[in-house]
């Protein structure tokens, strides 16, 4: 612990860092020597196909995987907060409640305001999570993590749960969001346009091990036509085990819907 | 275009409101769920007893019904009338209610609090489970005869009767509602860093609400039932000694009345538990609302 504490005060820029962590359900293993780290306010989105440990990862992080067997050393700022796929609002607090939830400074109210109000919800404060949309829910999530001021902000696909229009509205807000605040943060999703289109650093999970890890260099705003972003998209898409050709081939049938065969 | 609006005007009830209705939805809104129950009928709950009232009072004058089987309605009306003017009715269910208020306050505190007990703790579930378990086996009517050796038949008997059977609902449906608490809200709890007492007062409390206000309603069912059964072995005052007397004398009226009285007993009880539960659980919304 002591040493821990000591490393931490040498290196305060990372957020978090790993090395040689094994994860084991029964007899799998999930997680194969992974070694990561993150700096502070760095942006990491974590892909990966379904069962490819990406969640475990995270759990891992956020001190979330009891009974789990496994190995390696973790190291993780302790101000960190999570954003799980659903919402996860007690549904008997109302709003304003949920988002100081384990707040004890004495501000707590007037902070949570604020952050309802940067999400987009100022004057919900009252209102009950079953009287919200599921975007709203989610916002009112992040309104839940942004209030603590994290060094650390774990997101476990926090908008798989989404509709199409409601996610791409999240994304504006979520960048938005990291802009200001600048915490390191770790996406893990399985939509590789979200990774290009919000982080500094895609990794991608192939069989318990990190098999990718790039740097994203695209100006701000990012749009899917840019060329640079395509290739990021090839490249990941490969990585994933999807082959590049086929997903052109994919994305121009999907461009060119309903043309007559001659 | 004048046509229309009378036919309107005529479907339409008297008091009811009608939108100058443009939007068809304001309308549509009106006719409820389609595979939920259909729109509520007003005095649901008063127009059956009403109908069985009247059939009474119909059977009686026309003298269908001997009157010592049933009494005529009128003649429980005036019997009671008569009662309330000695003063005897008020005294016996103020000894009635009151026993059940003992009992069932009785029964619902040590209910709760074996239930979060066992439910919050795993020492408590050890030595606590298992017996409230056995106790829930044994009917508590027959653990009377055991009572009276213990207390004898004045009123700690009684109480203790009451409270017992009380208890048992409140502590099964408490604990359930604790032990089904979803481990996500758990999870959510720790990365929050709650502490235990936060996450008690928090998550775990209003979290088995709703499975504590289900055991209190049949908490007071059972506490009226043991009522009953009190009142007519070894009493010598409330509304059960009342009717055992009557029945002694033949007087079905007063059988009558104090069924009545029990009814009105079960009524009020009842619907100030369901007021408590709307006020309590205004966050959920169901079928039923």
């Amino acid at each position: 612990m002591a040493s821990h504490a000591l490393e931490l005060t040498r290196t305060p820029s990372t957020a978090v860092r790993v090395h040689g962590l094994v994860r084991e359900h029964g007899s799998r293993r999930v997680l194969d020597n992974v070694d990561l780290e993150i700096q502070a306010g760095e942006f990491v989105a974590l892909l990966g196909q379904s069962g490819s440990g990406k969640s475990t990862l995270l759990r891992a992080i956020a001190e979330l995987d009891y009974e789990v067997r496994g190995s390696g050393e973790l190291h993780a700022s302790k101000n960190r907060s999570v954003v799980f796929q659903d919402a996860r609002l007690l549904p008997w607090a109302r709003v304003i409640d949920n988002v100081i939830l384990g707040v004890r400074s004495p501000g707590a109210r007037a902070l949570g305001e604020a952050a309802l109000a940067e999400v987009g919800l100022a004057g919900r404060e009252r209102a009950w999570p079953i009287e919200l949309s599921g975007g709203e829910q989610q916002r009112v999530a992040l309104a839940r993590s942004l209030v603590r001021a994290p060094d650390l902000l774990l997101a476990d696909e926090p908008f798989g749960a989404l509709d199409f229009l409601t996610r791409l509205r999240m994304h504006e807000l979520l960048r938005e969001l990291c802009e200001r605040h600048r915490p390191a943060v770790l996406l893990v999703t399985h939509d590789v346009d979200e990774a290009i289109q919000l982080a500094d650093r895609v990794l991608v999970l192939v069989a318990g091990r990190i098999a990718v890890d790039q740097q994203i260099t695209l100006p701000t705003p990012r749009s899917h036509r840019d060329r640079q972003f395509l290739e990021y998209r090839e490249l990941l898409l490969g990585s994933l085990g999807v082959f590049p050709a086929e997903a052109r081939a994919r994305s121009i049938e999907s461009s060119q819907p309903q043309r007559n065969q001659p | 275009m004048t046509q229309a609006l009378r036919a309107e005007e005529l479907t339409s009830q008297p008091g009811s409101v009608v939108r100058s209705a443009p939007s068809h939805g304001a309308q549509r809104n009106k006719r409820g769920r389609r595979l939920g129950p259909a729109p509520r009928i007003p005095y649901t709950l008063a127009i059956g007893p009403a109908l069985l009232l009247a059939l009474w009072a119909l059977s009686s004058w026309a003298g269908w019904l001997d009157a010592r089987v049933l009494s005529k309605p009128w003649i429980v009306a005036v019997t009671t009338h008569d009662l309330l003017a000695a003063g005897r009715l008020q005294a016996h269910l103020v000894t009635s209610a009151q026993r059940a208020f003992l009992g069932l306050s009785l029964g619902i505190s040590v209910g709760t609090l074996l239930a979060l007990f066992s439910g919050l703790t795993r020492i408590g579930e050890v030595l606590m489970d298992g017996p409230v378990q056995i106790k829930r086996a044994i009917p508590t009517l027959a653990l009377i005869p055991l009572l009276i050796l213990w207390f004898g038949i004045g009123e700690p008997m009684k109480v203790l009767t009451i409270a017992l059977s009380a208890m048992i609902p409140v502590y099964m449906h408490t604990h359930a509602g604790l032990r089904a608490i979803d481990t996500r809200y758990v999870e959510l709890a720790e990365t929050v860093h709650l502490t235990r007492w936060e996450f008690v007062r928090k998550v775990a409390l209003p979290g088995a609400l709703p499975g504590f206000l289900m055991g209190v309603r049949f908490a007071v069912t059972a506490a009226w039932l043991s009522l009953v059964v009190v009142e007519q072995i070894n009493a010598t005052s409330g509304v059960g000694y009342m009717m055992s007397l009557a029945r002694s004398y033949g007087q079905t009226e007063v059988i009558l009345v104090g069924l009545v009285v029990y009814g009105l007993f079960g009524l009020v009880t009842d619907t100030s538990v369901r007021l408590l539960e709307r006020r309590a659980l205004t966050w959920r919304r169901t079928l039923s609302s």
